[in-house]
Order: structure tokens, then C-alpha cells, then sequence
């Protein structure tokens, strides 16, 4: 596979892995809850193109179908979050991740 | 397929840069500009896998609407501060994540090696159902067929989502000094 260096499926499947890991190491170390998100967009491409990857191994349009519903519900989550970390932040300026423990009460 | 090669080995550069990018730039401004590259980049990777439609929604929805709500409230907020990245909050917890995500990594590289030969069997062959009609016209189809009720669960989902968010950015009543329009 590597020898005659024709691009496979798992080519594509390995990079979205290396992608999905990457994201998740912006959500475990970052604090500032806006980079938090935008690791959490970098996870969903991940998945998304391991979606549309199936969909053209498998020859089945099913997979393109969820990428659709999956960039949907990501458009109404960074909305909400959005307005979530908009909420906090206009209270309390330059509050990270670490601050949102004072909710606990 | 050498063309093929380029592109893919182009696109992964280009998306992993921005990826890594994202995570290590200490201005959010510059995560947003670097998540627009790596966007780009999988709408490169969904256009070389007959996915069309989703290349274009993906430019349009996440480089044109997402990315520009992120800059957006980072200019709003006013967070646009480079972050304090050299102090480590909690002791030990990035060598930590680092060992997590590696093993995710590894697992899922894993995973995808000892199947390479069930995955990559029809890599090859041209008989895609998208060749008898346009990607477009087979996605409406599957959507408007198989996943019309999802299709109109999410128009709930979107209406859910503007009301919280009108409902969470609103500014309270008793801030009569307000500075910055919400």
C-alpha cells in the first residue's frame, strides 16, 4: 500500500484520527473557553470526514447525509455556547475555564 | 492518482498545520485564521471523495458563518489578549493529556491499520451510485426520503437554538451603564 503509494482509504481514515487528537488536545490543555470550542469544531471536521470517507468506500450517500445533520446541530452548538461564554464573559472579563468552578456556589 | 498523491499529502499538510495551529496560537484571533485553513482543507478532502455539496456547504457554513461568529464575539468581547500559556494551572495535566491523546491516537491508527484491507477494497472501483446522477440530486433524494424526519427535527433544533441565544446574550435590565452594545 505505502510501497506503490496509491492514497487509500485508511490514508484518509489516519489523518482524521491525527485531526481528532489534535482537537482533543486543544480541549484537554487550552483554557480560553473560545479556543475550547474551536477544538471542538476541529473534533467534528474529524468525524465528518471520516463520515464522508465511509460514504465513498461503502458507495453509500448515507454517510454525507450525516455530515449534514452533524454541521446542523454544530451551527446551533456554537451558537448556544456562544452565547453561554458571551453571558460569562460580560460579567467577568477575561474569565477562563478555570473560573467557571465559582458556579458550583 | 499521482495527482491524487499530491493533493492528499498538500491537504494533510495544510490541515494539520492549521489544526496544531489552532491550539498553540496564543491570540484567539489567530486560532480563528488558522481554523479557516484547516476547513479549507477538508473541504479539499470532501471535493476528492465525490462529496460535492458538503465541500461547498462546508466553505459556506463553517469558513463563512462559524468561524466569522467566532471572530466576531472575540472582537466583541474584547478577549483578543495574547493567553498566559507558559504557567501550567494544574500540575502534571498537559504530560497527562499528551499520553491521553496519544493512546486515542494510537488506538484509532490501530484500528484503522488491521481493517486497511476491508476498507480499501472498493477504494478503487468506479461504479459510485453519484455517476448515474449528481451528488446533489442523490443527497436530496436520501434526505427528503430517508432523513426527512430528521431533516424536520433539525428546523426545531435551529429554532431552539436562535431563541437561547437571543435569551442568553440579552443584556439585564438593571445594567443601565452598559458600554458595550450586546
Amino acid at each position: 500500500m505505502i510501497a506503490t503509494l496509491v492514497v487509500t482509504k485508511s490514508w484518509y481514515l489516519v489523518l482524521a484520527a491525527v485531526l481528532f487528537g489534535i482537537g482533543a488536545t486543544g480541549v484537554l490543555v487550552r483554557r480560553n473557553p473560545l479556543v475550547m470550542f474551536m477544538s471542538v469544531e476541529l473534533m467534528l471536521n474529524a468525524v465528518n470526514l471520516t463520515f464522508v470517507t465511509f460514504s465513498k468506500a461503502l458507495n453509500d450517500v448515507s454517510g454525507q447525509l450525516s455530515v449534514f445533520f452533524v454541521l446542523v446541530v454544530a451551527a446551533a452548538e456554537v451558537v448556544v455556547g456562544l452565547g453561554i461564554i458571551v453571558a460569562i464573559l460580560r460579567r467577568r472579563p477575561g474569565a477562563t475555564a478555570d473560573d467557571m468552578s465559582e458556579l458550583k456556589g | 492518482m499521482s495527482v491524487e498523491l499530491a493533493v492528499f499529502v498538500l491537504t494533510a499538510a495544510i490541515i494539520l498545520s492549521g489544526a496544531i495551529g489552532v491550539i498553540v496560537a496564543k491570540n484567539p484571533v489567530h486560532s480563528a485564521l488558522m481554523l479557516v485553513m484547516t476547513l479549507f482543507g477538508i473541504a479539499v478532502l470532501f471535493l476528492q471523495q465525490d462529496a460535492q455539496f458538503l465541500a461547498a456547504v462546508q466553505v459556506i457554513v463553517y469558513a463563512g458563518a462559524i468561524v466569522v461568529l467566532f471572530l466576531f464575539v472575540i472582537m466583541l468581547l474584547g478577549v483578543d489578549q495574547a493567553e498566559q500559556l507558559r504557567t501550567e494551572p494544574i500540575g502534571g495535566q498537559r504530560p497527562f493529556a499528551g499520553v491521553v491523546v496519544a493512546g486515542l491516537i494510537a488506538l484509532l491508527i490501530a484500528a484503522v491499520v488491521a481493517h486497511s484491507g476491508a476498507i480499501g477494497a472498493s477504494s478503487t472501483s468506479g461504479a459510485l451510485r453519484q455517476t448515474s446522477d449528481t451528488n446533489i440530486e442523490v443527497l436530496a433524494r436520501a434526505l427528503f426520503t430517508d432523513g426527512v424526519f430528521a431533516f424536520e427535527l433539525t428546523s426545531v433544533l435551529l429554532v431552539i437554538s436562535v431563541v437561547g441565544a437571543v435569551v442568553l446574550s440579552r443584556k439585564p435590565k438593571r445594567d443601565a451603564t452598559s458600554g458595550k452594545a450586546a
